[in-house]
């Protein structure tokens, strides 16, 4: 197909990743309590299913908002009319009060320095536009969200270099990893723009510590490049350590009339926090009048609804209900995530200590019949169809030990995920103990040929024994 | 700061610092003169009245009713809400199924039910403006060139060029055959552009033409796709104006044309919204409707960064499928719009200007060629200033719009009630005619004259009497008075 654009045709999309190949086999035999019990449940989903009963409670005591009457007039036609991309103003207020309200209120934003957009999925892409080109890049610590590498890559042309991090520290960025990336991109011939990171982190569903956050302002400051944080999962932090948002750094160390603060810039959704990920409601916060000039003029390409950016301007000006949610939604999460872990625990399984997101990091290692890729995937290709539970493997993500996945815990009922677990449980019983019988048997064997080497050389039967542990 | 500034500005892409998002031509004067000085008649009758925004605003009684016979089309009543949680976490780019087959079933409908659209056919993007840009990010790469017949929308420059780094070249199109497009105009821009070495990759149309008000003849239409056909590039139908069309000819849907001739339909892209036919821009809600089944699937990952928000998708869905309720908005608002055109254009007439004759569009295209000191754009412009600044109407240019003729003017008439229509039409009678009695009449008599012209306006039988639609404020987005810019909380 010569007659179609290279973007057809390549895979900077992404999808053909096995992160969406789970998906596709959910949507084949979606798990269903009474329809179909022996189905595949969905934990690859890092949605938030956990409070809607608190939104359709608001709703039902503001019938106002719900149809398009504002003081008892209907403004049916001004909102039919309003493709603004500066925005509801009302809209744009109740969104900056409430991204204040989940940071402690310890930060302030400026309504005219946020830009509306269509999800955060527009939001990374726009700035990836208005930030970077062909020949560019921009650092990720790994693991990353799957979805950046359409975000960021597929139509901005511009690339990503991973920053590693691993289990060993868990999984902090590093400053050696950083200048690592670093090089690393100038050895691929790639101008490094900037850092992006998720702050808390999709998937491993921790806050960045302060030490993290300043050595990456530290670091964008020596190297004089940006620093996107999204910060989307911000309202999901459910225990402490407390959420430190980058712009709240930036005050407590006095860098508001620095060179870098203008070169921070912070994307945020009510996707996670709310749980509204259908509405499409994305926000690009930039100290940058360049920048939020350019993207402004950007989100024609995906504005917000303006029926929606309505709806929720009434309920986020309604600062009783914002902290009734904030306060109710974390307690849920918080409860949920701890029946993730002690399900996991019963069935010999452990994940990074976490405190936030949707989802929790889990290491399958001691499962891996190798420490390898292959031995993850195949793994993963049990659990989706033999544990039949769709969960997303590292690799996916692109970590670079072998042997973890992301399990999402909000996007279900409790009984869902208790049933989750008993699969679980069983599945890693079974390998335990056909592992135990499969290194029984390997013992077996190894004792019998050393014996026959030992007659021929003490020495190589010590080689032997050192590489088959 | 100010080196900060600098030195950061160099940090940021090409395309957030360069100007091909086409904001600051002088088209946007007008809307800045607009922006500082809004008609309203009581407020400011001496205001700029808002002619340059292409707006529908005839038809909104009959949507208003509609929701409030029908509560459960809203996820947030208590009718709809037990759909709330489904709807507030469908984020599948696929789309709701009652919504793409709400849409398909439209456009059929608009297209006169001689075709029948296939729901899964049906792509989401955020309004035309993300459609068409998707349309050429799956069909171009960067330095390839569309070739687009002027005078076209003013916003492809930055739609089809700014962020995916394409090329338009124009096909003139003139007023001696009332602007329509020739194979002979098409072969030109193409030749011309291979010997300077571009790579044409296809052709975009809009259908009913923006700003021209008329609809693509169907000799036209097949010329067009066996033109494509022949080079084997594509062709885009951007038919954002579709039901606007009132009276004959009637609107044949690219479609239509190709289930009668033998073309590679994967070739075929069709660009639609309800921003335009359904007056709603605000609810973002654009479409890729492609026959070939590569450009359909990359269009559909592409819409996750503008999908249409579910809940507008399901209030649209069951507006859509109510057939009984389409059929009349569609017949209706034909009506308004007819109705609406009629008025302006028999005033102009009798005030001696000429329009474009056209039956679609929320717009005409004047002639003011009479008018200009010289054939020039320079002349034109001048006159446009004069329009918006003394006038006191909001009109877009021709060149805004590339058009090779200078002289022609786009004038919208649907966004605005009834009285504002008679004031903007004694504005412009006021202003040809002072214009004609400059030519050596005295002081007084023309003063007089004035007044005379005046007192005649009340009893004259151009003005229309009808009670067709409740007081309106002219609209604008923003609406300088609209409590939703005014309000802080």
């Amino acid at each position: 197909m010569g007659l179609l654009s290279r973007k057809v045709t390549c895979n900077s999309h992404g999808q053909d990743s096995s992160y969406f190949l789970g998906w596709q086999e959910y949507e084949k035999n979606p798990y269903d309590e009474v329809k179909n019990p022996k189905g595949i449940i969905q934990m690859g989903l890092a949605e938030n299913q956990l409070s809607f009963d608190l939104l359709e409670s608001w709703l039902a005591k503001n019938p106002e908002a719900a149809s398009f009457k504002r003081d008892g007039q209907s403004i049916f036609k001004e909102l039919a009319l309003f493709q603004d991309y500066h925005g509801l103003p009302a809209f744009k207020k109740a969104l900056v009060d409430f991204m204040s309200e989940i940071r402690g209120n310890k930060v302030t934003f400026d309504t005219n320095n946020i830009v509306l957009t269509a999800g955060a999925t527009s939001a990374n892409e726009t700035l990836m536009f208005c930030l970077a080109e062909k020949g560019d890049a921009f650092l990720l610590p790994t693991p990353y969200y799957p979805g950046f590498d359409r975000d960021l890559k597929w139509r901005t042309g511009a690339e990503i270099v991973p920053i590693v991090c691993s289990s060993s520290n868990g999984f902090k960025i590093t400053e050696s990893a950083l200048e690592e990336a670093y090089q690393e991109a100038q050895r691929r011939n790639l101008r490094v723009k900037g850092v992006l990171v998720t702050n808390p982190s999709n998937p491993l569903g921790t806050t960045m510590t302060r030490t993290e956050l300043d050595l990456l302002v530290n670091f964008i400051s020596d190297k004089e490049i940006h620093l996107i944080s999204d910060e989307i999962y911000a309202g999901t932090v459910f225990s402490s350590p407390a959420f430190i948002s980058i712009m709240e750094v930036l005050k407590d160390r006095k860098l508001e009339s620095s060179q870098v603060w203008e070169r921070v810039h912070v994307v945020y959704s009510l996707s996670k926090d709310l749980g509204l990920p259908g509405f499409r409601v994305g926000a690009i916060y930039s100290n940058d009048p360049i920048v939020v000039a350019a993207a402004t003029k950007m989100s024609s390409f995906g504005l917000v609804s303006s029926q929606t950016q309505f709806l929720l301007s009434a309920m986020l000006s309604d600062k009783k209900f914002t902290k009734e949610y904030l306060s109710k939604n974390h307690k849920r999460l918080q409860k949920r995530q701890n029946k993730l872990v002690s399900g996991l625990e019963k069935a010999g399984v452990s994940c990074l200590e976490s405190n936030a997101g949707l989802f929790c990091w889990v290491d399958m290692r001691h499962l891996l019949s190798s420490n390898t890729f292959e031995a993850e995937m195949e793994l993963w290709k049990r659990i989706v169809y033999d544990v039949k539970l769709n969960i997303s493997p590292g690799s996916s993500c692109h970590c670079t030990e072998p042997g973890w996945f992301r399990v999402c815990f909000a996007n279900m009922s409790e009984d869902t995920l208790k049933l989750a677990m008993q699969r679980l449980k069983s599945f890693v019983s079974s390998i335990t103990i056909n592992n135990q019988s499969h290194q029984e048997l390997k013992n077996t064997r190894r004792k019998n040929r050393n014996k026959w080497v030992f007659r021929l050389s003490f020495q190589s039967f010590h080689d032997r024994e050192q590489e088959e542990r | 700061m100010e080196f900060t500034r600098n030195n950061n500005r160099q940090l940021l892409s090409k395309v957030a610092t360069n100007n091909r998002h086409g904001e600051n031509t002088p088209y946007f004067e007008g809307w800045k003169a607009y922006d500082s000085n809004p008609f309203h008649p009581t407020q400011n009758p001496q205001g700029v009245i808002q002619m340059g925004l292409a707006e529908n605003q005839l038809c909104f009684d009959l949507i208003e009713k509609w929701l409030l016979e029908n509560p459960d089309a809203s996820i947030c009543t208590a009718e709809g809400i037990d759909r709330f949680r489904d709807i507030a976490i469908f984020q599948d780019y696929h789309g709701l199924k009652e919504f793409r087959e709400g849409v398909a079933k439209l456009m059929g409908r608009v297209g006169g039910n001689r075709v029948k659209f296939d729901p899964n056919r049906i792509v989401m993007s955020g309004g035309a403006t993300g459609a068409n840009e998707t349309v050429m990010f799956c069909l171009a790469d960067p330095g390839d060139a569309f070739l687009v017949p002027s005078p076209y929308y003013a916003a492809f420059a930055r739609d089809l060029r700014w962020r995916t780094g394409l090329e338009i070249v124009p096909v003139d199109c003139k007023s001696s055959n009332n602007f329509r497009i020739t194979r002979a105009a098409l072969e030109e821009a193409y030749e011309e552009a291979q010997r300077s070495n571009i790579n044409v990759k296809g052709v975009i149309i809009a259908n009913p033409s923006n700003p021209l008000g008329t609809v693509l003849d169907k000799e036209t239409m097949r010329s067009l796709v066996s033109f494509i056909n022949d080079k084997s590039i594509h062709l885009v139908c951007d038919e954002i104006y579709a039901a606007t069309v009132f009276g004959s000819p009637r609107f044949i849907s690219v479609a239509e044309i190709i289930q009668d001739m033998d073309c590679n339909r994967d070739l075929i892209h069709i660009v639609y919204s309800l921003s335009k036919d359904m007056g709603l821009p605000g609810f973002r809600v654009g479409i890729v409707y492609s026959f070939n089944d590569c450009v359909m699937n990359c269009a559909r990952k592409m819409s996750s960064f503008g999908l249409v928000s579910s809940q507008t998708q399901f209030l649209l869905a069951a507006m859509l499928n109510d057939e009984e309720f389409v059929g009349n908005f569609l017949r209706e608002s034909s009506k308004r719009l007819a109705k609406r055109h009629h008025v302006f254009t028999k005033g102009l007439e009798r005030i001696g200007i000429s329009t474009l004759k056209s039956n679609a569009g929320l717009f005409f295209w004047m002639d003011m060629r009479p008018l200009l000191k010289e054939q020039t754009v320079q002349a034109e412009i001048e006159l446009w200033r004069v329009i918006i600044n003394k006038v006191k109407l909001n009109v877009s240019p021709g060149s805004s719009f590339q058009c090779s003729e200078p002289g022609w003017f786009r004038v919208c008439f649907a966004n605005m009630d009834d009285e504002t229509v008679q004031v903007a039409l004694e504005r412009i009678r006021e202003f040809v005619h002072q214009g004609k009695e400059e030519d050596g009449v005295s002081e007084k008599s023309k003063h007089w004259r004035k007044q005379n012209l005046r007192l005649s306006f009340s009893s004259s039988r151009l003005y229309n009497e009808s009670l067709m639609s409740p007081h309106m404020i002219s609209p604008h987005s923003p609406i300088p008075q609209s409590p939703l810019v005014r309000a802080r909380t």
